[in-house]
This record gives C-alpha cells, sequence and structure tokens, in this order.
C-alpha cells in the first residue's frame, strides 16, 4: 500500500532579519491512508509549519526549502502546478484551525464563502460550478450535518454574529466541502470553551469515521490527542523526538521529552502529585542547540548528546530520537 | 439606517452653518473695501457709497450676516462684485467643469491606484513593488504646475496629439447643457465627436490633478493588502483550494478597500479645493480660478460661495463613503 502522505527529511527555514531559524530540521513522516496520528509539541516546535507545509500554504519568502520532499498519494507536492495545486487544497488535503474568529473571512457571509468553496471544487474537479441555488442547497446541507441549528438561516449570518463553537462547526464544514481524504486540524479546539472543546472533538471523531478520512491532529494537548489518535508523533525544536501507538508511547515513554510532557499534565486522581514542568525553555532556533536539540534541558544528557545528533531508531515498539532510549 | 442617514443630513446642515460663520468672518475682517475695488481707483466717495449700499455693505454687520445666510437657505449666495452676475450663477457655469476633471482624476486615481496598490502587495520587496512606490513618491513630489506643463509639452507640442488647452476646440458649441460637464452632456446629447474632443482636453488636465491622488490610494490599499494577506482568513480560504486571484481580487481586497475608501473621501475634498492651479496651467474655466481671481479682487461672496460649495461636496462624499462602509462591513452596518 503507498503511504497517503510520506515527508522524508524535510528542512524547511524561515528568513528573518536576525538571520536564518530553521524551524524543521529533517522530518520523516510516513503516514497510511486511514491513521490517525496526533503531532503534539510545545508551541513553536514547528508542528504548525509542518501542517501546511503539506498543504504548500508556507509563504516562500520568507520560508525557504533547505531539502527534502513532500508526496501525497505518490505525488511529489512541491512540484505541482496551478491546477493540481488546487485539486490539492479541498480534495485531498483539508484542513481546519485554531482560532475559529480569526479564520472566517469577516465580510463575507458564511453562506457566500461556503458557496465560493464549492465552486472552486467544482472547477478543480474539472466539472462547470454549480449555480448558486444548487451550492447554497449542498452548504446548508453540511452545516445541517454539522448539527447547526437552522442550516438555511445560518447562510445569511456573518461570522461575527455566530459564537467560537458554530464557528468552529462552519469551518470544519467548509473543510469537508471537496471530500478530503486527509484531514489536517491544527488545535482545533485550543480557542474554545471546554464543553463545546468536547462536542468539538466528538464531531470530528464522528466524520473522521463516517467518511473514513485519515486524521492528522496537531495539539500541545496529550488529552485530546490521546481521545481521538491511536499514533502520536512528538515534536521538539523542529525535529520529531518519538513517534509510535498512543497507548505504547504514553504508558511508557522513552524520550525525557516525552517523559517530561507526559509529567507536566496535571493528574487529577493522584493530586498529591504535583504537574512537574520541563526546566528551561524552547531554544532559539536562530542558532539552535549542537547535537541533540533537546540537551540543554535534559537531566540524563551525556557528553555524546551536546556532540551527535540522534537518529530514529526502533526501541520497544517505536521509533525514537534519543541516545539514551534503551536505558531509559 | 435611514435615521442614521438623517442625524448625519442634520449634522451636515450644522457643520455648513459652522463654515458660513468662518467664511463669514473671515471675509469682513480682511482688510479689504470691496465697494471701493468694484467702484474703480478713480471713483469719487459718492459712487463708492452708492455701490455700498446698493450691495448693502453699509448694514451692520450682524444685519448682513442675518441677509446672507437667509439668502443662503433660499439657494442665493449673493451677487459677484466684479462679475454683477448671482454667485450661484457664476457656480452654475464654473463648477461643473471642475467636477468633471475631479471626476475624471479621481476615476482614474482609483483605476489605477487600487489594482497598482494590490500588485505592489502581491510582490512585495520584489523590483516591481520597488520601482511602483518610486513612482508613487514622484508623482507626489513634483509640482502640478511644472509637470502638467512637461506634459504639454511632451504630449501636445512635440507628438501633437492632445490639445494644450482649454475644454473644447474654439470652433466647437459646447453640448446642450444638462449637467454642465461636457463629457456627460455630449453623450446624453449623442454627440460623440463632442464627446472625444472633450475627453482629448480633459485627459492631461485630469491625469496631472489625479496624480496625488493616485499615489496615496496606491499606498493605503498596499499597505492594507500587505495586512490582510497575512490575515488567518486568507490562509484558510487558499486551503479551502481557492484560486490565488479569487483570494487576492474578492476575500482579500474587499478587506483591504475600507482604509481606501476613506483615503479617496479625504482626497475628493482636497482635489477640489486643489484644482486651481491646474485650471491655471490648462486654461480650464473652472471654480479654482474662479474663486482666486474673486479672492485677489477682493470680491468675497464668490469665494465664500465656492467655499460652501466645496464643503458641502465634502460632506456628502464623506456621508457615501460612511454609508459605503457598512455595504463592504457587515460588522457597521448595526453600529450607531
Amino acid at each position: 500500500m503507498t503511504p497517503l502522505l510520506d515527508i522524508r527529511d524535510w528542512r524547511l527555514a524561515f528568513d528573518g532579519f536576525e538571520g536564518r531559524a530553521q524551524v524543521l530540521d529533517g522530518i520523516n513522516l510516513t503516514v497510511m491512508p486511514g491513521e490517525t496520528i496526533g503531532i503534539v509539541g510545545e508551541t513553536g516546535c514547528g508542528k504548525s509549519v509542518l501542517a501546511r507545509s503539506v498543504a504548500r500554504l508556507v509563504d516562500m519568502p520568507p520560508g525557504r526549502i533547505l531539502g527534502g520532499s513532500i508526496h501525497f498519494d505518490g505525488q511529489d507536492v512541491m512540484a505541482m502546478n496551478g491546477a493540481a495545486l488546487a485539486r490539492l487544497r479541498g480534495h485531498g488535503i483539508a484542513m481546519i484551525f485554531q482560532d475559529p474568529m480569526t479564520y472566517l473571512n469577516p465580510v463575507f457571509s458564511i453562506g457566500a464563502q461556503m458557496v465560493d468553496v464549492i465552486r472552486a471544487h467544482d472547477r478543480a474537479s474539472g466539472q462547470r460550478p454549480r449555480n448558486s441555488a444548487a451550492a447554497r442547497k449542498k452548504a446548508a446541507d453540511l452545516l445541517g450535518s454539522m448539527r447547526l441549528p437552522e442550516p438555511a438561516g445560518m447562510l445569511d449570518r456573518y461570522p461575527h454574529e455566530l459564537s467560537g463553537g458554530m464557528r468552529q462547526r462552519v469551518l470544519i464544514a467548509m473543510a469537508l466541502i471537496g471530500t478530503p481524504r486527509l484531514l489536517i486540524a491544527d488545535e482545533p479546539t485550543t480557542a474554545l470553551d471546554v464543553t463545546i472543546q468536547a462536542q468539538v472533538l466528538r464531531l470530528i471523531a464522528e466524520l473522521v469515521a463516517m467518511h473514513a478520512l485519515t486524521l492528522m491532529l496537531i495539539s500541545h494537548d496529550l488529552g485530546v490527542i490521546g481521545a481521538l489518535c491511536r499514533r502520536v508523533v512528538v515534536m521538539y525544536a523542529g525535529t520529531i523526538v518519538e513517534d509510535g501507538e498512543a497507548t505504547t508511547v504514553f504508558a511508557n515513554p522513552r524520550h525525557p521529552y516525552t517523559r517530561g510532557l507526559l509529567a507536566a499534565v496535571p493528574d487529577l486522581e493522584k493530586p498529591q502529585h504535583r504537574a512537574q514542568p520541563i526546566p528551561g525553555q524552547i531554544p532559539n532556533l536562530l542558532s539552535p542547540p549542537s547535537g541533540c536539540r533537546f540537551h540543554p534541558r535534559c537531566a540524563l544528557a551525556v557528553e555524546q548528546c551536546t556532540r551527535d545528533k540522534p537518529v530514529m531508531r526502533d526501541v520497544a515498539g517505536r521509533s525514537v530520537a534519543c541516545h539514551l532510549a534503551e536505558h531509559a | 439606517m435611514w435615521r442614521y442617514v438623517a442625524r448625519r443630513v442634520a449634522l451636515t446642515g450644522l457643520m455648513l452653518f459652522g463654515l458660513i460663520c468662518i467664511t463669514f468672518t473671515v471675509s469682513n475682517i480682511a482688510p479689504s473695501d470691496p465697494a471701493a475695488l468694484a467702484a474703480g481707483p478713480d471713483a469719487t466717495r459718492d459712487m463708492v457709497a452708492t455701490i455700498r449700499r446698493e450691495y448693502g455693505l453699509d448694514r451692520p454687520l450682524p444685519e448682513q450676516f442675518i441677509r446672507y445666510v437667509t439668502g443662503v437657505v433660499q439657494g442665493d449666495l449673493g451677487r459677484s462684485i466684479v462679475s454683477t452676475r448671482p454667485v450661484t450663477q457664476d457656480l452654475a457655469r464654473f463648477f461643473p467643469a471642475t467636477l468633471e476633471l475631479v471626476v475624471l482624476s479621481m476615476l482614474l486615481g482609483v483605476g489605477l491606484g487600487v489594482p497598482l496598490g494590490m500588485m505592489s502587495a502581491v510582490l512585495k520587496n520584489t523590483a516591481p513593488d520597488h520601482l511602483t512606490r518610486f513612482a508613487a513618491v514622484s508623482l507626489v513630489a513634483l509640482p502640478a504646475f511644472w509637470f502638467g506643463i512637461l506634459l504639454q509639452l511632451f504630449f501636445s507640442v512635440w507628438l501633437e496629439w492632445l490639445p494644450t488647452s482649454g475644454r473644447l476646440e474654439v470652433a466647437t458649441a459646447p453640448p446642450p447643457f444638462v449637467t454642465g460637464m461636457y463629457l456627460f452632456d455630449s453623450l446624453f446629447a449623442g454627440q460623440f465627436n463632442t464627446f472625444s474632443q472633450a475627453l482629448a482636453h480633459a485627459a492631461l488636465p485630469a491625469l496631472v490633478l489625479s496624480f496625488p491622488c493616485l499615489a496615496s490610494i496606491l499606498r493605503v490599499n498596499r499597505a492594507e493588502m500587505i495586512e490582510v494577506l497575512s490575515a488567518d482568513y486568507i490562509t484558510a480560504a487558499r486551503a479551502h483550494g481557492i484560486a490565488r486571484l479569487r483570494v487576492i481580487c474578492v476575500h482579500a481586497l474587499r478587506n483591504a478597500m475600507l482604509p481606501t475608501l476613506a483615503m479617496i473621501g479625504l482626497r475628493w475634498g482636497w482635489m477640489l479645493g486643489s484644482t486651481v492651479l491646474v485650471e491655471t496651467v490648462f486654461d480650464w474655466p473652472g471654480i479654482g480660478l474662479y474663486a482666486v481671481s474673486s479672492a485677489i479682487a477682493g470680491d468675497f461672496k464668490p469665494v465664500m460661495g465656492v467655499t460652501l460649495l466645496i464643503g458641502l461636496n465634502f460632506m456628502v462624499i464623506n456621508l457615501i463613503v460612511d454609508l459605503l462602509y457598512g455595504v463592504l462591513d457587515p460588522r457597521l452596518r448595526n453600529a450607531p
């Protein structure tokens, strides 16, 4: 079976006034159809940039590709022309985003925005774009399937008239218009209330099951990932440090950073155990640490860690990039 | 919505009254005697006194003011001492010419400024962007009278493509009066020959007048487009597979048009009040020339009339701009 998404040695930098920040350093990631994969890491570890490079949404400049390749369904994403890209976005890959407040255009009605996407997909799949009445009908149906009340009336409303949860449902509906194969959800619940978070997560889980979607869920919330994803990928400072079945990784983390992340989650059942923050700060990517990028914050670091960059190895049923993985 | 318009119209009336107060005061503290000027250097005291009585200038100031305001309300702006015609008649003759120039310039300014600003934003920090911005700064910096003469030399004298001055050839009769704007009137009357002639005459002055306006619209639109293009909803629109051109020209532009619209409103007023140089260079019989020659002659009724007319125009345009804001941005529709 060909992988749906195949990222090989992907290296990406941003050029700025202060120099070049290498935000993704040799990412290798293979996603098979039907997988649900969670990408976890601190803010600034490159998880959103990774997601955006997959749909080729990183602007160049300031972005700059230093090497590597991304293949979606066997096709080189970086080599796609305009028409192929239009098919990729929405049809191949759809995205939902962190803050539903800012990802809807404030000056167009919900209906106008959805009709625009529906017709763009008609065009991308080589059909004549349907007329606006038919497109509105489809938009209303989609909104209804997101369990939004009065979907037909919703079409004439504007983003500022909706709540955060409603907006996120609208954005999910828009993402599903092109019946995508890979759904990338970039922190989809971070900006929502806790009660709404649960509803939106349940909706995403149902849609993934119903449409047999491959899901790439990006979050810094291990609980969200554990609830929706079978596989978890832990990122640190532009590198993948651990990758494996969520149950395996969570039960027995092998990378010190993964252990630190898990220890930083407060446990309601053991209130006497205080959550342990990871000491230190994420490194400045303008001049990243030598060797293992995590070594300045790692309690276990030895001399080798400051010198050699660890490669991903299979240890105890998952991949991990740590010189000391066997000893942990 | 209609309540908002009504309130704005009432406010406009109030502002016009303020404008009348200011122009009236300024005209009367200016150290010149219109009656003496009108009577000429050889006039006797009696002749000056007669003229003063005739124009009501011997009355106490408050009475003159009340008379003037009552007149304005009834559409009477007084009488010009120099031309001896009612100011409203003069304005009806000169204002359409200026308005024609301003409308044409604004069309040029918006029609070139907005697309160039968009292009500059999309190609940010590339050669075309630098070139456009350099040209824009130069266009603002070049004085209109100098640049106008340069264009006259090039297009009229060397290439002989366009006429140097006036609104029509001397032999051509103006089209039947509807608005006083020859371009519109000639089309309305079906006189296409007159239309193309009027267009050829208006081209250079409108171009020169439009440059500062074009440049500021370009810069505002560029800055705003750059900001909007980095907005989250633009990323989302691209992620949804909407074509790049449509993202730029529809999704981004409508957001970026709000500040550009404000600039258009301001520039409109500015252009109306600054046509005099262009009118002088191109011998264009508009209100700029009328106002300046009246002011030099110490003939204040025309000056006040022109001021009021430009003020009113400015207020109306800005009311329209504010209403268009609501059309463009739904978030402003329910605002008080």
